[in-house]
């Protein structure tokens, strides 16, 4: 049979009645030499030639049907066998629906967030570039951008890559009054802000209306604002004559002037993409801002010109930044310049772990394909009569294997199409449980998926047939023959493939239940973490105040006192208090700061403190225990807000050895000083971080017009919310409200991704665990079996049952513990990949690879245990009569 | 047809493949010309049976061990030829030495002296 004939039959079978033609023509002329008359000549050709049409017929099957008609007997044949062992085949299809399902759900989600292109023009071109210090190894290597730098940066390579500047985390609070919006809402929203060519350096077009141009990225430009899709839908409900209207942001009026388009989305390793409009920032940002060094709100993107590559320009660049380091050193001024493709910055935060997800599914997979092939090994021993009878009665090798791998494309095909709707269930899940994953909305089933699953299906069943087939071999027809004759100890060999098999998967479990103990172990550790202050029944929400209402700070501290007077008055408040930023909540500024008692340091160095704005009762409502000294007095504000709470750590980097108390601090620059007067505990901005020195200065007075209000109460302090809102909405209807939370669900938030992975794993762990479970004992199941009549005679000649259970438990458990051996080596091999993902844990953590030891070889003692007991308890008699 | 010596057919079956491959070392072929040799070399004892002729040929073309074109016969008739490749060959020297094991086997079971000693050579 051959494919090219099949699909040009019709041409063969021209040119097969061409040649008999012939063959007639030739064979008459024959038979007339003989001397035969013509029509005798004829009727002889025919009479030797024969039926054509059975010729003709016995060509067309050749070339059509027999495969066809091969492959559809061993189907049928398949389905037959399979029928018969319904229980197996279950069980089979399960396992190959768990490995496929798990793997195309991981392989859907790493393709589609780390894999697929942004949804920009030419995106492969796009890098995102931030800053470093080359001295300070131990802060990041991406660090946000100063616009002073940028500037510089953006002459410096015009030609060689086309720049554009975006700060994305700005909020703007967005409001109804004269826009003509009727009675909606106020609400804060995430906004960015972008230099005029950020949109066009990354190839979008708004779907409707305009892109910046130059003259909108200017300070006295007419305010102007592009809003995204999705805000657009919700709030003005896609109405197309937004174009050209006001809207409100931070009280001031605003022309829309574009709407990008629903597949529009930026997200770095800073934020993910949250934003709801993008306002051009020469004309927001405040002017001494975009001329400075040392403060760093920006984000460098560019696209890089045809033949720069990412080193030449960062060469570029670090000769720009080393200059501005020399020309303007200051402490907070950065010396080196760092970048990344944009799709890595985007999703740099999930790399690890994703990959490592896969690696344990593959590991799943691989289980699960070694349990089929187990399984099929098994049945092919009990099938060994059958086989080999077939065999001898002629049956082809070929014949034989192909009817093997059909079953095992049967299980898995199965097992396929059951993983893909298993899949499929799981990524709706992930999809919404994991909203906070930067590139999440990108995730969908696609053809490349569909192949893959095809691939799949097609690899676990050439994979796991193989191994079933390379366990019979022909050549030893004769002895499962004879075997097969008189029972005594059979098989034996192919349990050694299946205790290799075992080996093996047993090896893989290891490994995946100690990266499963990591995780998990980690994330008690992130779980049990103090972040420097009781955590429960404390709710937090955050407002601004816009500028344009609240012009003086005398009017902005008038509100902040007003309003949270009024929410400690609420019923069922214990204690409440006005925070910048609340423990755990996030980074919240920081500035660099020196001793005034202190000689000056050296030039460009100086003491990197957190800071925040508090109120004097928000020490109390948080419970942040007082060490030293005291807290602020409610009319040190204003101008007599020039006083400083230290944290711990503050007072440890600044003030070694010596008492804080009644020494100063100095911002710098521009010359304020500050009395310490108290020392407090250290809190941490973020749980998986160390705490950061830290100083308090009030709220009331150092140009707050943002904060958090802090409510504690003893019981249900959700049940507060409400009423708190309300204050607020009474005391400024457009002022809207934003991240209501608990301080308990703000952390849970954050340590959702280590949840997340560790669940995940001991998921995979588990499902590894339970498959190697039902290997062992299958292995130790089919060899009492097997030896059930050696047995019998054991015990008939007087072998203690004691003797016969340790026998068959010794024979599964030597595959368990070489096993867990080789797996303990494997696991310290592999757990450093995950370092990243672990938090005060070290990867050779004893305590796990103790425990992973121990509950492996538990399972395995049981799994074994059960056969072998059965094993113990046979009666001789009827063993013997067994055979 | 073999209707006079059914045995021969199924002699045949399992040997033609080879006796084609034997007929065309000597030069290409077509399909008459081939059965012609044949039936002509074996004494007229064999018969090839047109219905095993070309499925036969086409399974050859299909393995590689003959190729096809398409010429003129000897009376200029437009004709497909069958020429032995280089893998038919081999193949045939495979067939041939297979089939004098097998013939010499038999030989000896049937305790014919002569044929055996000939299979000996």
């Amino acid at each position: 049979m051959n494919w090219l004939r099949f699909f040009r039959r019709k041409k063969a079978n021209i040119e097969l009645a061409e040649e008999m033609d012939l063959y007639m023509a030739e064979e008459i002329d024959e038979n007339l030499a003989r001397g035969m008359k013509p029509a005798e000549a004829r009727r002889r050709a025919y009479v030797k030639l024969g039926n054509p049409q059975q010729v003709r017929e016995k060509l067309w099957t050749y070339n059509t049907i027999a495969l066809l008609e091969n492959l559809w007997r061993d189907f049928r044949y398949a389905i037959r066998t399979l029928s018969r062992a319904p229980g197996f085949a279950i069980i089979a299809v399960l396992v190959m629906a768990l490995g496929i399902g798990a793997n195309v759900a991981l392989f859907t989600v790493v393709r589609s967030v780390l894999l697929n292109p942004l949804p920009y023009r030419d995106s492969g071109q796009l890098y995102s570039f931030y800053e470093y210090e080359s001295k300070h190894p131990e802060f990041s290597r991406f660090m946000p951008v100063d616009a002073g730098s940028f500037a510089l940066w953006q002459q410096a390579t015009s030609g060689a890559a086309e720049m554009a500047m975006v700060s994305s985390w700005q909020q703007y609070n967005v409001s109804s009054e004269g826009s003509g919006e009727g009675s909606k809402l106020p609400e804060k929203i995430d906004a960015a802000w972008c230099s005029w060519n950020f949109f066009s350096t990354l190839g979008v077009a708004p779907a409707l209306g305009r892109n910046f141009t130059a003259s909108d990225d200017q300070p006295d430009a007419e305010a102007t604002v592009i809003l995204t899709s999705r805000f657009w839908k919700r709030r003005y409900n896609s109405d197309p004559s937004m174009i050209g209207k006001k809207i409100w942001l931070d009280a001031r009026p605003y022309t829309v002037i574009g709407v990008l388009p629903s597949s529009f989305t930026y997200a770095t390793s800073m934020g993910s993409d949250t934003m709801q409009v993008w306002t051009p920032v020469n004309h927001e940002a405040p002017g001494d801002l975009m001329r400075i060094f040392n403060d760093h709100e920006f984000i460098a993107v560019a696209r890089l010109a045809p033949g720069v590559t990412l080193t030449s320009l960062l060469s570029q660049l670090n000769a720009v930044q080393t200059q501005i380091k020399i020309q303007h050193n200051g402490p907070a001024i950065h010396d080196s310049v760092s970048g990344r493709t944009m799709l890595d910055d985007a999703v740099t935060g999930y790399k690890t772990s994703l990959y490592a997800l896969l690696a344990a599914t593959g590991c799943v997979l691989l289980i699960a394909c070694l349990n089929v092939a187990s399984l099929l090994v098994a049945r092919t021993a009990a099938r060994s009569k059958e086989l080999a009878i077939r065999a001898a009665l002629g049956g082809g090798h070929w014949r034989l294997l192909r009817e093997r791998l059909m079953e095992s494309f049967l299980l898995s095909a199965a097992g396929g199409a059951g993983g893909l709707l298993l899949a499929w269930c799981a990524l709706e899940w992930l999809v919404r449980t994991r909203q906070d994953m930067n590139r999440i909305e990108a995730i969908h089933i696609d053809a490349v998926v569909a192949l893959f699953v095809a691939g799949t299906i097609l690899v676990c069943a050439l994979f796991s047939g193989l191994i079933s087939a390379a366990s019979t071999d022909s050549k030893q027809i004769l002895g499962s023959l004879q075997e097969a004759s008189r029972g005594h100890s059979g098989g034996q060999s192919k349990a050694t493939l299946r205790k290799g098999l075992l080996v093996l998967e047993v090896c893989l479990t290891v490994v995946l239940l100690v990266g499963a103990g990591l995780l998990l172990k980690s994330y008690q550790k992130l779980r049990t973490t103090d972040v420097g202050v009781p955590i429960e029944n404390v709710l937090t929400m955050h407002f601004s105040l816009p500028d344009a209402r609240y012009k003086e700070p005398v009017q902005q501290v008038a509100f902040l006192e007003q309003l949270i007077g009024r929410v400690r008055a609420l019923p069922g408040v214990q204690a409440a208090g006005l925070v910048s930023a609340a423990p755990g909540q996030g980074w919240g500024g920081d500035r660099t700061m020196s001793v005034v008692e202190h000689p000056p340091l050296p030039k460009g160095q100086g003491l990197d403190l957190m800071v925040r704005g508090a109120d004097p009762g928000y020490f109390a409502a948080i419970q942040l225990p007082l060490l030293k000294g005291r807290i602020f007095t409610g009319d040190e504000r204003l101008q007599r807000a020039k006083v400083v709470v230290i944290s711990q750590s503050a007072a440890k980097l600044c003030f070694p050895g010596e008492d804080p108390i009644g020494k100063h601090l100095s911002t710098g620059s521009d010359g304020d000083v500050y009395e310490v007067i108290g020392v407090v505990a250290d809190t941490r901005w973020q749980i998986s971080q160390p705490a950061h020195p830290m100083l308090y200065w009030p709220i009331y007075g150092n140009d707050y017009s943002a904060a958090t209000v802090v409510i504690r109460s003893t019981h249900n302090v959700e049940t507060l919310a409400l009423p708190a809102q309300k204050i607020l909405g009474q005391m400024d209807p457009d002022l809207p409200v934003s991240n209501v939370a608990t301080l308990r669900e703000t952390i849970g938030k954050s340590t959702l991704g280590s949840q997340f992975d560790s669940i995940l794993v001991l998921g995979f762990a588990g499902i590894a665990l339970l498959l190697a479970a039902a290997g062992l004992y299958g292995v130790v199941a089919y060899l009492v079996t097997q030896r059930t009549g050696e047995i019998g005679i054991r015990i008939a000649l007087g072998a203690q049952r004691e003797q016969v259970l340790r026998l068959m438990l010794l024979d599964g458990l030597r595959p368990a513990m070489l096993g867990v051996a080789t797996g303990l080596i494997a696991s310290a091999a592999v757990v450093r990949l995950i370092r990243s993902m672990l938090y005060e844990t070290e990867p050779l953590d004893p305590a796990v690879f103790l425990a992973v030891t121990g509950v492996l070889l538990l399972v395995a003692g049981i799994a074994c245990l059960l056969p072998a007991w059965r094993a113990s308890r046979l009666d001789p008699m009827q063993a013997l009569r067994a055979e | 047809m073999a209707k006079k010596n059914e045995p021969n057919a199924e002699m045949l079956k399992g040997t033609l493949d080879m006796m084609v491959l034997r007929t065309l070392v000597t030069g290409d072929a077509h399909g008459h010309t081939i059965a012609k040799i044949i039936e002509r070399s074996s004494e007229d004892v064999l018969e090839v049976e047109q219905g095993s002729l070309y499925p036969a040929l086409h399974r050859l073309e299909d393995r590689g061990w003959v190729s096809s074109y398409w010429g003129a016969s000897e009376n200029n008739r437009k004709a497909k030829f069958y020429k032995l490749t280089a893998a038919g060959r081999k193949q045939l020297v495979r067939e041939t030495d297979r089939w004098r094991q097998m013939a010499r086997a038999i030989a000896l079971v049937m305790g014919e002296k002569a044929l055996a000693q000939e299979g000996d050579r």
